[in-house]
């Protein structure tokens, strides 16, 4: 007799590579000085690539670099950022950054297929941002996975932490504008099938962003424990909310920050129960 | 014409031989050269061609078995399959991968709940949604003896009783005279002519469910279209041996209402099956009723006969019995293909009946040198429509 419910696999399959590399894996840049100042350099490719985004479901997307989402970027707060941007797509692409950089860096023009553009600016403000691709139609580019974390760490470092990545996203697979599959870095189930491993007592820190296309919203609910919730991440000493569930729209972040009281499984799911069955339910598991 | 038939007949057969065989070589040559090199348009397609049909979903107490068919050009995997929006365990018997033409069934663990709706939906590997319904959950009725002799029984109520009770007007309507036999005749050629129109939509809407490979709605024309030529064919036949009477006719009529009555055995079946109880008992009601008209279109070519009452048994028993089987295929191995086709015959054979009848009426009225279309028949055969529409909306 099965088992009643859905048991994913644990099979390390390229789409469960992809979110676990997703989650630890932060694109620091080539870093040289300037003038006494760090230059950040980072490549960033778009490409038309078939990803897998649940087990043995293969997703036609528009990537950065190949995978959904793209890499997270991250810097200081005042480093020089140099991303030299090719578009190695069939479609016309750009990035648009959140943040405060001048206006003709902001991504809106489109980048011709088989060209490259370099955007330059100074990282500010400190905090949780973002990048998408911003070329019409909108919803078409940000859902076929062109997007991504875009961290600036502030210039007085925050706590150690044990640091995680993670971008909710969504997949509308017969392109009714609804998703048939939701996600977090772009793998169903990914991390229920296997748990994220954090030890007891340590602070853990999540970087935590929502794509999701089509709909509204999207939450993170996390079990048998609560956690500190800084918005957008932009004043670390800023008084954070204190709870269990957070929501956010699409294009929303910040910063999640827990400590596991004692050993065990901590689930973490949208608390839209229909994403959490689609897709998007996870654990963390604390180890003594 | 005759010195070149001659001359040909005079070349040696070998050569003659040649000319036959010849283009059937040539058009191998261009179909292998075709599918080798491609039309010269463009070789691949830009999306993935996966076509997966769901003709049956059964319910029991451990959840779902889903048996899936496909019917599309190219092999088929699926990847994930999903119950109301939510992923959920399946296991594939024999495989998740269907080759073409292949067949799957999956088992879901499912606590379903007893008249609610479930969508299933299968994910293949390409990404491609394909999903089947269940209407109202309820436990699939397994063939058992005992489920088999209430359809059989409600098959009796809709399809034999009825008919049979129609037939009992019999001795009434043999006190009409000529004009009024004419007008019975026009009245059935109303009745069935609803009845042509029923089963072809009936047939072409569940030509419509059955997969595309298959063309339903096609085998409701070819259906009814060979068998309207083969029952006339068989008619022109015994013509010329001069077998010609009106219990011939009555028998053909019978015939034809069996198919039909076949189809409605199959619809109250289908709807047992699926758990909608109600609307199987609905429809058992709407057909008895329905059908007690047929009896009338029955006896109507034997007015000027002598039946006797085997004669009726067996007439009831041609038209009705089929009801009996067709609920019971209904109920156990639906098709929604095969059905279809079982529709079009039904209707082509109803339909040579109106031709008969048509004809039987043309003679009787140029016997008496009467109008064949008067305003007694025209009335008549709207009547017979109009019958035919009124009892429908009961099932309806």
């Amino acid at each position: 007799m099965m088992a009643h419910g859905y048991e994913p696999s644990d099979e390390n399959t390229p789409g469960m590579e992809a979110a676990f590399k997703a989650l630890t894996t932060f694109d620091y840049g080539k870093t040289s000085t300037r003038d006494g100042r760090t230059v950040r350099e980072y490549k960033l490719v778009a490409m038309d690539t078939d990803v897998e985004i649940a087990k043995g479901i293969t997703f036609p997307g528009w990537t950065f670099n190949g995978s959904i989402p793209g890499p997270t970027l991250r810097c200081t707060e005042g480093d020089i950022l140099r991303i030299k941007f090719w578009n190695g797509s069939l479609h016309p692409h750009s990035i648009h950054f959140h943040g405060i950089h001048p206006t003709n860096m902001d991504g809106i023009e489109p980048v011709q297929p088989g060209s490259e553009f370099i955007y330059e600016f100074e990282a500010k403000p400190a905090g949780m941002h973002l990048y998408h691709c911003h070329i019409p139609p909108l919803s078409k580019h940000i859902h076929k996975g062109l997007y991504g974390n875009f961290i600036i760490d502030p210039v007085k470092p925050r706590k150690p932490a044990r640091e995680l990545n993670m971008v909710m996203n969504g997949y509308d697979l017969d392109l009714d504008g609804e998703n048939e599959i939701y996600t977090v870095n772009g793998y169903a189930f990914a991390f229920q099938a296997r748990p994220i491993e954090v030890k007891v007592g340590e602070l853990v820190r999540v970087y935590l962003s929502n794509f999701t296309e089509f709909d509204l919203i999207n939450s993170f609910h996390l079990h048998a424990n609560l956690f500190h919730y800084y918005e957008v991440g932009a004043d670390p000493d800023a008084r954070p909310i204190y709870t269990d569930t957070v929501m956010q729209c699409q294009g929303q972040r910040g910063i999640l920050e827990m400590v596991f009281p004692s050993p065990g499984k901590y689930m973490f799911h949208a608390h839209q129960s229909e994403f959490a069955e689609l897709g998007w339910m996870g654990f963390f598991e604390a180890k003594g | 014409m005759q010195t070149k038939a001659v001359v040909d007949r005079l070349k040696p057969l070998k050569s003659k031989g040649i000319w036959g065989i010849l283009p059937v070589v040539l058009l191998a040559i261009v179909i292998v050269l075709i599918a080798n090199f491609g039309t010269g348009i463009k070789t691949e397609s830009v999306a993935p061609i996966e076509v997966l049909d769901i003709p049956k979903i059964i319910l029991t107490d451990e959840g779902f078995a889903v048996h899936v068919f496909n019917s599309g050009p190219e092999e088929v995997t699926i990847a994930q399959v999903l119950v109301n929006d939510a992923f959920w365990n399946a296991e594939f018997n024999p495989s998740p991968t269907m080759s073409r033409f292949g067949e799957t069934e999956i088992k879901i663990p499912y606590g379903w709940v007893e008249g609610d709706p479930y969508e299933i939906k299968l994910i293949t590997s390409n990404g491609l949604l394909f999903s089947g319904e269940v209407p109202v959950a309820a436990k699939t009725p397994e063939p058992s003896a005992a489920r088999f002799g209430q359809y059989a029984l409600i098959g009796f109520y809709v399809g034999v009783v009825p008919v049979g009770l129609g037939l009992l007007w019999f001795p009434f309507l043999r006190r009409f005279s000529n004009r009024g036999i004419q007008a019975i005749l026009a009245l059935t050629v109303g009745l069935l002519f609803f009845l042509v129109v029923d089963t072809l939509q009936e047939g072409l809407e569940l030509g419509a469910e059955a997969p595309g490979v298959f063309q339903g709605t096609g085998l409701v024309w070819f259906g009814a279209l060979l068998s309207f030529l083969f029952l006339l064919a068989m008619d022109q036949a015994s013509e010329r041996k001069g077998a010609r009477s009106g219990k011939h006719v009555a028998y053909k009529i019978a015939g034809g209402i069996g198919l039909h009555n076949l189809g409605e055995g199959l619809a109250i079946g289908a709807a047992f099956a699926t758990g909608e109880a109600a609307l199987g008992t609905f429809l058992v009601i709407g057909f008895t009723l329905h059908n007690i008209t047929e009896g009338v279109g029955i006896a109507s070519p034997l007015l000027k006969e002598q039946p006797t009452w085997r004669t009726f048994l067996n007439l009831a028993l041609l038209a009705g019995a089929p009801a009996i089987a067709g609920t019971w295929a209904g109920g156990f191995v639906f098709n929604d293909t095969l059905a279809a086709l079982f529709f079009g015959i039904g209707a082509g054979a109803i339909l040579q009946v109106i031709y008969v009848i048509g004809a039987m009426i043309l003679r009787e009225a140029k016997k008496s040198a009467s109008p064949s279309m008067s305003w007694l028949n025209f009335v008549s055969l709207t009547a017979g429509i109009l019958l035919m529409y009124a009892t429908a909306m009961l099932v309806n």
